[in-house]
């Protein structure tokens, strides 16, 4: 199961590597090859920045950054090569100092230190599994195998961690802690903890690629927010409407496409989304085009009273109500329980139905539509009802979007908010409701914590998916337990893997 | 009937395009099955180096158009096909056995990365060019003239799309490359050098790519580090109309949805020429999964 | 009605099915009949058809021509060739796969109870009382626990019943499929080549399992038919009451398994030569499916 190493014939961890005489030319060759790929790739982009000016495009050179690559290429590579031939010591040594350097010394640009750190980092890591273990990296199975170990914790940790996180979650605007910066920040996380585990019921269950899930989290803002404009219908009322109305749009977009295969639904999800984009951009007379739609009303107190000071006639105001000091900030604390309870309604709206037979017709088209054909399973019927229900929630989630911002306009609802929301799914591990928790946290609250670095969010974001991706093609916690267990548990379960 | 033949030559020059486009989508897809998200932004890159060729030219004084054009097409082929390898080396490759979505989520963050990637490189502002090759051919009396970038676009294109032919069928690269979609277990058994020729269909697809992307930079005359993902759905579009796997398909369906595209917005208005191919996207695949020109498929029990 | 009668009256009918793919006539006009209470085998060399056959009875491809009805023994009555799979499937068809279809992620357990997935939707008021978790549902559920239980103890799977069914070893998969299938209480019960890779052991258990699925009324009353594919001869010539013979896609033969063993028309099939010998059990060939009749490229 293990990959064979190069080292290290004796499995034995921690044995001195028999050493083999270094390839230097080797080594050389190829790391002068990945430096000379490195030199076609940076020499007309990197090198050469075109920069306007006001007699027209012209361009500048940029030799310095293109050499750094090259250099930095060759020695990175040289690094990975010289690991696997028994100088794992001597290149742990030298990749740390390089992220020392990169750590502590003055640079010319943030890149440079961050590819210093994080490529000594990784090269440092690499070295050092190569000494504790002689073999250079894991293979694909075995870090799988261990991956599926951690999820499989996690997953079981989460009966213990659910309550504290939503207890916690619960608690924290109580606390003094809360201002108006986190608790910001706090809805934000939250409304895409729900629409990850929306599209979890879609991805994560039913197996369907949906790259157009915004879509329904759009139908859902517009249609509070047009209900409102035109009719004056309040927030109470519009929720559930909009839920409707996603789901209607669902089911509609839905039929038509539910039986193509993998690859072809994805990119038919991502036409919608993007035609429902350009409705809302082009209907401008009833959408608003691409300004949008501002003044969109803020929730009551479930329509018993308001959050202003001065509530208008017939409404009390929260404050009163409650014998509190009026403070902005209730509104915001109110919204913030708000999306915690829809979130945690999808929540355990996905934990119930993968008890029932729903659910498990789901899975079980994911895993076999065939099979699943042959036991007498409407596959039509139960991927619409996935698409639906999903649907629905984006909508809530939308319609809580529209309601929080106040304003609305297509712009937010482009394909890489799709992308997102998917990443999310997808990165946490396809139907881990806790992977989409951590998965949030690591897409949308880093780059909030790093507000400096937001021009490298999206590259980072770009990246961090392909490198997830190569790293765990499953997911970071992807992990599937039973839903009904017929010993209880007292037989082990054997892992995916061990027995294939 | 001028109006008509202009938009006709204003289709057919955005179909070849697009064409170009979708050959990479279609080989790519007829040999690992996957779809490559990040081919628009490809073509985007090509574009840029495309720009920064001409502008790196000027700088050094070169003016003569024609050597102009020819270096401009041969860096952004060159390079282009680089980045292309690099994608496929480094995002795909490792994920050849993993399951299915991998990929493609992988092929979405690559997407994401290289537009970014650009835009931190070289700005977000549009960039605009002057017109290289200027001056229109004035046919009928001068009720119809067409610009020579436009016919230029069409020729290159049909003399690329010839050569191309030729090296796929002719050629035992070519060979190979097809006997690589037929079965890829079978043809590496038979010593077929599988990873080469999966990396050489990208580089291919990319260097025809790269040719779309200097054509939509001389005709327009601006791009920016967005125009790939419109480009890059459209063409997908382009490749699943003509039946994916198909060469001549793809060429087909791009001219066919640059004909659509050219007419929408010359008889209906341009807001919603994208809707128009999105729809048509949905129903070609609902309707028609197999393309205009693809072989059925029958799900075998 | 008799219980006589009811056995003399055709589960399964199927009357001039052709099915052709573009020129290739995969079944040319076939006809027969499977009872209630019998096994029915279906054989022939390989690339004969069996599989397009099942794949036409159980809705997978819809016949160029041909009838296939379907009597309950209660006496309803289905057209087959008109209906899509899973309706199929529900008016009380089942069947394993040549290349085994399990739900591979998904445990043991849970794979005999996403079979009687109708049943329990109907119980949970699609999923709605289930959501809510009424009484209904939870009685549901439970005789569904028990059926599975049942057919686990049966195919002997009950220690691995909470094991990921991608991990059971190839026999025990066998095994499973059929007991998947019967867990939608069918009328009958197609099984396409069940014995394939399994050893010598392995398919007398599995001979032991059909035969009680012939002869047994299943808990909730009804027997059932079975229409079974396969190669391995001793198994087909021990346990079958009734064997068809495909070849080229036609019915050559058609009658008890001593009379079809003995007809001229099958040894020349299966031998090439009008030879008078025995049909040695490894005659269809043993190589794997997929050598024989790769499957299709998907694009
Ligand atoms: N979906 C299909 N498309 C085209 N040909 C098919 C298809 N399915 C089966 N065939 C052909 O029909 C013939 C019978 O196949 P099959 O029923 O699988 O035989 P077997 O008797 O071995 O099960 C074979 O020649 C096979 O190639
Ligand atoms: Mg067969």
């Amino acid at each position: 199961m293990t990959m064979p190493s190069h080292t290290a014939p004796t499995p034995a961890p921690a044995a001195v590597p028999a050493r083999p005489a270094v390839d230097w030319p080797g080594s050389l060759k190829d790391a002068a090859t990945a430096a000379f790929v490195a030199l076609l790739l940076t020499v007309p982009l990197v090198g050469l920045r075109t920069v306007d000016r006001p007699t027209g495009l012209s361009i500048e050179a940029r030799p310095d950054e293109v050499i750094a690559s090259i250099v930095l290429v060759f020695l990175g590579r040289l690094g990975l090569g010289l690991i696997r031939q028994g100088l794992a010591l001597p290149v742990l040594v030298l990749a740390l100092a390089a992220a020392a350097v990169g750590l502590a010394l003055p640079m010319p640009t943030q890149v440079l230190r961050l590819v210093l750190v994080a490529g000594g980092g990784i090269i440092a890591l690499r070295a050092a599994i190569t000494l504790t273990t002689g073999r250079s990296k894991l293979s694909q199975a075995e870090r799988d195998r261990r991956m599926d170990r951690v999820a499989a914790k996690v997953q079981h940790a989460t009966k213990y961690i659910a309550p504290v996180a939503i207890a916690f979650a619960v608690a924290l605007p109580l606390t003094p802690l809360a201002d108006r910066q986190l608790l910001d920040i706090g809805i934000l996380l939250l409304t895409y903890i729900m629409l990850g585990w929306g599209l979890n019921i879609v991805v994560g269950l039913a197996g369907l690629l949906d790259l157009g899930y915004v879509a329904f989290y759009a139908v859902g803002a517009y249609s509070y927010a047009l209900l409102a404009h035109y009719f004056g219908l309040s927030f109470w009322v519009c929720l559930p409407l909009a839920g409707v109305l996603a789901a209607c749009s669902g089911v509609l977009l839905g039929f038509p496409v539910l039986r193509l295969r993998g690859d072809y639904f994805a990119i038919v999800t991502l036409g919608f989304g993007e035609i429902i984009r350009i409705i809302l951009v082009n209907w401008y007379q009833f959408t608003g085009g691409p300004n949008g739609i501002s003044g969109i009303p803020r929730p009551s107190f479930f329509g018993i009273a308001d959050f202003t000071r001065t509530p208008p006639e017939g409404m009390a105001a929260f404050h009163e109500l409650f014998g509190l000091e009026f403070s902005p900030l209730h509104r915001i604390v109110f919204m913030y329980y708000l999306i915690l309870a829809l979130a945690l309604v999808v929540n355990v709206f996905t934990l119930r139905v993968r008890k029932l037979p729903l659910g498990r017709a789901w899975e079980a088209l994911r895993e076999d539509e065939i099979a699943s054909a042959s036991l007498g399973i409407n596959r039509t019927n139960m991927k619409l009802a996935a698409f639906a229900i999903a649907a629905m929630f984006g909508g809530f989630a939308g319609s809580f979007f529209a309601t929080r911002q106040g304003f609305i306009s297509p712009e937010s609802f482009t394909f890489i908010e799709s992308a997102i929301i998917l990443a999310i799914v997808v990165l946490g591990g396809m139907g881990s409701q806790i992977g989409v928790v951590v998965a949030t946290l690591l897409v949308i609250g880093l780059p909030e914590a790093f507000r400096e670095l937001a021009d490298y969010r999206m590259l980072a974001f770009g990246m961090g998916m392909v490198v997830i991706m190569l790293w765990r093609p499953r997911g970071l916690l992807a992990h599937r337990d039973p839903t009904i267990l017929l010993h209880g548990g007292k037989t082990p379960r054997v892992n995916a893997g061990a027995a294939r | 009937m001028d109006y008509f033949i202009q938009q006709l030559i204003n289709g057919l020059s955005l179909g070849a395009i697009y064409g170009l486009i979708a050959i990479g989508y279609t080989m790519v897809y007829g040999i690992i099955g996957m779809i490559n998200f990040a081919h628009g932004e490809i073509y985007m890159i090509g574009a840029f180096v495309a720009l920064i060729t001409f502008l790196a030219m000027g700088a050094l004084g070169i003016t003569w158009v024609p050597l102009a054009l020819v270096v401009m097409l041969a860096a952004s082929m060159l390079f282009t096909s680089v980045y292309g390898w690099a994608v496929e080396r480094i995002a795909y490759r490792p994920l050849r056995s993993s399951p299915r979505l991998a990929p493609l989520i992988s092929a979405i963050g690559m997407s994401i990365f290289l537009q970014n990637y650009m835009q931190l490189l070289q700005g977000a502002r549009s960039k605009p060019l002057q017109p290289i090759l200027p001056g229109n051919l004035t046919l009928m009396d001068g009720a119809v003239s067409v610009s020579y970038v436009r016919l230029a676009t069409i020729l290159i294109t049909l003399v690329l799309m010839v050569g191309f032919t030729m090296l796929i069928s002719r050629t035992s690269l070519g060979r190979a490359q097809r006997a690589c979609e037929q079965d890829k277990k079978m043809a590496g058994l038979l010593g077929v050098n599988v990873d080469r020729i999966i990396s050489l269909t990208f580089v291919m697809g990319a260097a025809l790519a790269a040719v779309a992307g200097m054509m939509v930079l001389l005709i327009y005359g601006v791009i920016d580090f967005y125009i790939g993902f419109l480009a890059g759905v459209k063409s997908f579009t382009a490749a699943v109309l003509g039946g994916v796997g198909s060469l001549p398909g793809a060429m087909l369906g791009g001219v066919v949805i640059g004909l659509i595209e050219a007419f929408w917005s010359g008889y209906v208005g341009s807001e919603w020429k994208d809707v128009a191919t999105f729809t048509l996207l949905v129903l070609v695949l609902i309707f028609r999964p197999t393309g205009l020109l693809g072989r059925p498929e029958i799900e075998k029990v | 009605m008799s219980v006589t009668e009811m056995t003399e009256t055709p589960l399964l009918t199927v009357e001039h099915l052709t099915m052709r793919f573009g020129g290739l006539v995969a079944n040319n006009d076939v006809s027969f009949v499977a009872r209630t209470g019998e096994i029915t085998a279906l054989i022939g060399p390989n690339g004969a058809g069996k599989t397009t056959l099942f794949n036409c009875v159980t809705g997978f491809y819809t016949p160029t021509v041909g009838r296939l009805s379907l009597r309950h023994p209660d006496g309803r009555e289905f057209l087959l060739e008109r209906m899509p799979g899973y309706r199929i499937a529900q008016s009380g068809v089942a069947r394993t796969f040549q290349n085994i279809r399990l739900f591979g992620g998904m445990s043991v357990l849970e794979n005999l109870i996403v079979a009687q997935h109708n049943k329990l939707m109907d119980a949970s008021g699609f999923a709605i009382a289930g959501l809510f978790g009424l009484p209904t549902y939870a009685k549901a559920e439970k005789a569904a626990l028990e059926l599975a239980k049942y057919w686990l103890e049966r195919v002997r799977l009950t220690e691995f019943a909470d094991w990921e069914a991608g991990n059971l070893p190839y026999g025990a998969q066998r095994r499973l499929e059929i007991a998947r299938a019967m867990c939608t209480e069918p009328v009958l019960l197609c099984l396409d080549e069940p014995a394939a890779g399994l050893n010598p052991r392995e398919s007398g258990e599995l001979a032991e399992i059909l035969t009680f699925i012939r002869d047994a009324r299943n808990p909730n009353g009804h027997r059932t038919g079975v229409l079974l594919i396969e190669h391995d001869m001793s198994v087909v010539m021990r346990i079958s009451d009734h064997v068809v013979v495909l070849d080229y896609g036609r019915k050559i033969s058609d009658g008890d398994p001593t009379s079809v063993k003995n007809d001229p028309a099958v040894i020349r099939a299966y031998l090439g030569e009008d030879e008078d010998a025995e049909l040695p059990p490894e005659v269809a060939g043993d190589l794997p499916a997929s050598v024989v009749h790769p499957a299709p490229k998907e694009i």
